[in-house]
């Protein structure tokens, strides 16, 4: 079995534990171990954009260190907005002498980080490396006449330099779900922002921007929204709690990640998968659902 | 760094808050301090590397780096800089144990402020108990209580690192509270001592103990002196 070096991140941990589940059975369905980065620490959650402040790249350089110790030139990570702070970072010092030196001189308890990690997001390794066909090849139960929406959100896309696929115009998402039998659908705010961070002191506008991807999902079709960000995740379902009390004949959407999807199809581990869905699946899928 | 010597023992030169003194060489820095005059009225307890009563902050000659110990554990050196801090002073959360809700968002709750570590590291350079001081702050972060109390164990609650922390984290006092939630929630049962303290409810050793209660000296220390020792597990070694 190939080993990955993975970076859960905090979230994965915590509320997203889902997420780590179903993505370690995939992974392993597939051949691949997600073997977890020792002493790994937070990302640092949000990219720094100060230039000259080197401090607030110290949490993820010291990662970067971390899988330097492990031998690996490589992180994998599934949150994608630990993937977008991870390899803002990287992108930063890798191959700048200066701010090299600075941080090794600071972090002088740590062995010198070289420059050499690549992060990559694990639907990077999913198209580039094991490819849509493997993937078609692990499905046991295809979800034919599932209609998936992608939720790309903003750190899988943006900036581009860090961009997994075309910013605009991204296909990943979709190839994947076709690869397990089930039906992308398109609709206008799969590149959205979900609202991010407002969600703390202007709640409102994440209300506000989940009723407008919901809703859009909802006329194009959609039985289930599917993403890579904890955040967006939570932000889409704990908003929508809140659309479906106050909105008349609002439905509530199910929302999953992409690992959850894939799990589904594989017949491994999913970990927690919404109600909703469970009963679509059952109706889909009436011979080949057990219990 | 010239070194002095003294009725034919050797001398090395300190400076305590900036004031140099000639000291033997070979005393830990309390003993050095009391040598040189000061008397410790706080800062001092245990004198054995336990009670964390003694944190030091000191300078080498020559080096830019602050360094960490006890007081009481640590041999003064030839130029040292030496500075004492009795008192750390730290805010500690007030909860009761047998009322909180051990999920992995308990430690964030009660201290919120470890949200703010930025991985420096500074906690852990500070320790003067080498432990791994950010790696716990992390997994407090990420709701691993376990981990956190096993990473924090040896803490002697000096409170360097939260001395020395930008995030002005408390790092020691939510790491008690993450080893009582450990130990009240999390830790596994002992069966034996659940059964010995079954027994001593139900009166098993009453009789006995009554009986000690009323012997002589004299055949309190015989019975003492002929105690069944617990034999030491294999491969330990244990010197009376």
């Amino acid at each position: 079995m190939e080993k990955l070096t993975y970076f859960p991140g905090c979230t994965l941990k915590d509320t997203a534990r889902d997420f780590e589940i179903s993505g370690m059975a995939v992974m392993e369905a597939l051949g691949y171990e997600l073997a977890e980065l020792e002493r790994w620490n937070c990302c640092g959650t949000v990219f720094s954009l100060t230039e000259d402040d080197l401090m607030h790249q110290v949490a993820p350089v010291r990662d970067l260190i971390r899988a330097q110790e492990a031998g690996s030139e490589e992180i994998v990570t599934l949150c994608s907005m630990c993937y977008a702070t991870l390899k803002r970072a990287s992108l930063f010092v890798n191959g700048n002498q200066e701010r090299l030196d600075k941080l090794n001189a600071f972090m002088n308890k740590e062995v010198d980080y070289e420059g050499k990690v690549n992060v990559v997001h694990l639907l990077e390794v999913l198209r580039d490396r094991i490819g849509w066909d493997a993937i078609e090849d692990r499905v046991s139960r295809p979800l034919d006449g599932l209609t998936v929406a992608p939720f790309y959100g903003c750190t899988l896309l943006r900036p581009k330099e860090i961009a997994i696929d075309d910013p605009e115009a991204p296909t990943v998402l979709q190839d994947l779900a076709a690869a397990v039998g089930a039906t992308p659908v398109d609709y206008p705010f799969a590149v959205e922002c979900c609202g991010a961070y407002q969600v703390v002191d202007h709640r409102d506008i994440v209300i506000e921007r989940t009723h407008r991807i919901m809703s859009a999902a909802r006329r194009a079709d959609a039985d289930v929204v599917v993403t890579s960000c904890p955040l967006c995740h939570y932000n889409l379902s704990d908003t929508q709690k809140e659309l479906v009390r106050t909105v008349p004949d609002y439905k509530e959407m199910p929302i999953i990640y992409f690992t959850q999807l894939m799990a589904l199809a594989f017949g491994v581990d999913a970990g927690k998968i919404p109600t909703a869905l469970r009963a679509k699946l059952k109706r889909l899928q009436p011979a080949k659902r057990e219990g | 760094m010239a070194k002095d010597r003294e009725d034919g023992k050797e001398m090395v030169r300190i400076h305590v808050m900036g004031k140099t003194y000639s000291v033997p060489a070979g005393l830990t820095i309390m003993d050095a301090m009391e040598y040189a005059g000061y008397r410790f009225t706080r800062g001092a307890g245990c004198r054995s590397g336990f009670c964390g009563a003694c944190s030091t902050v000191y300078r080498r000659e020559g080096d830019y780096r602050l360094q960490f110990a006890l007081a009481c554990q640590t041999t003064v050196e030839d130029g040292m800089y030496l500075v004492q801090l009795p008192f750390t002073p730290a805010p500690r959360a007030k909860y009761d144990i047998t009322k909180i809700n051990p999920n992995e968002n308990v430690l964030l709750q009660y201290y919120p402020e470890i949200a703010r570590c930025v991985s420096c590291n500074t906690c852990t350079k500070a320790c003067p108990q080498d432990i791994q001081v950010m790696d716990y702050i992390q997994s407090a972060l990420r709701g691993d209580i376990a981990r956190t109390a096993e990473l924090s164990f040896d803490c002697i609650q000096c409170g360097l690192c939260s001395m020395r922390c930008p995030a002005d984290i408390k790092h020691y006092h939510m790491a008690q509270m993450a080893r009582r939630i450990y130990g009240r929630y999390m830790s596994p049962v002992p069966e034996h001592l659940e059964k010995r303290l079954q027994e001593i409810e139900e009166g098993k050793f009453d009789a006995e103990l009554d009986r000690l209660m009323h012997v002589s000296r004299k055949e309190l220390e015989a019975a003492y002196a002929a105690r069944v020792r617990e034999k030491a597990p294999a491969g330990s070694e244990r010197s009376e």
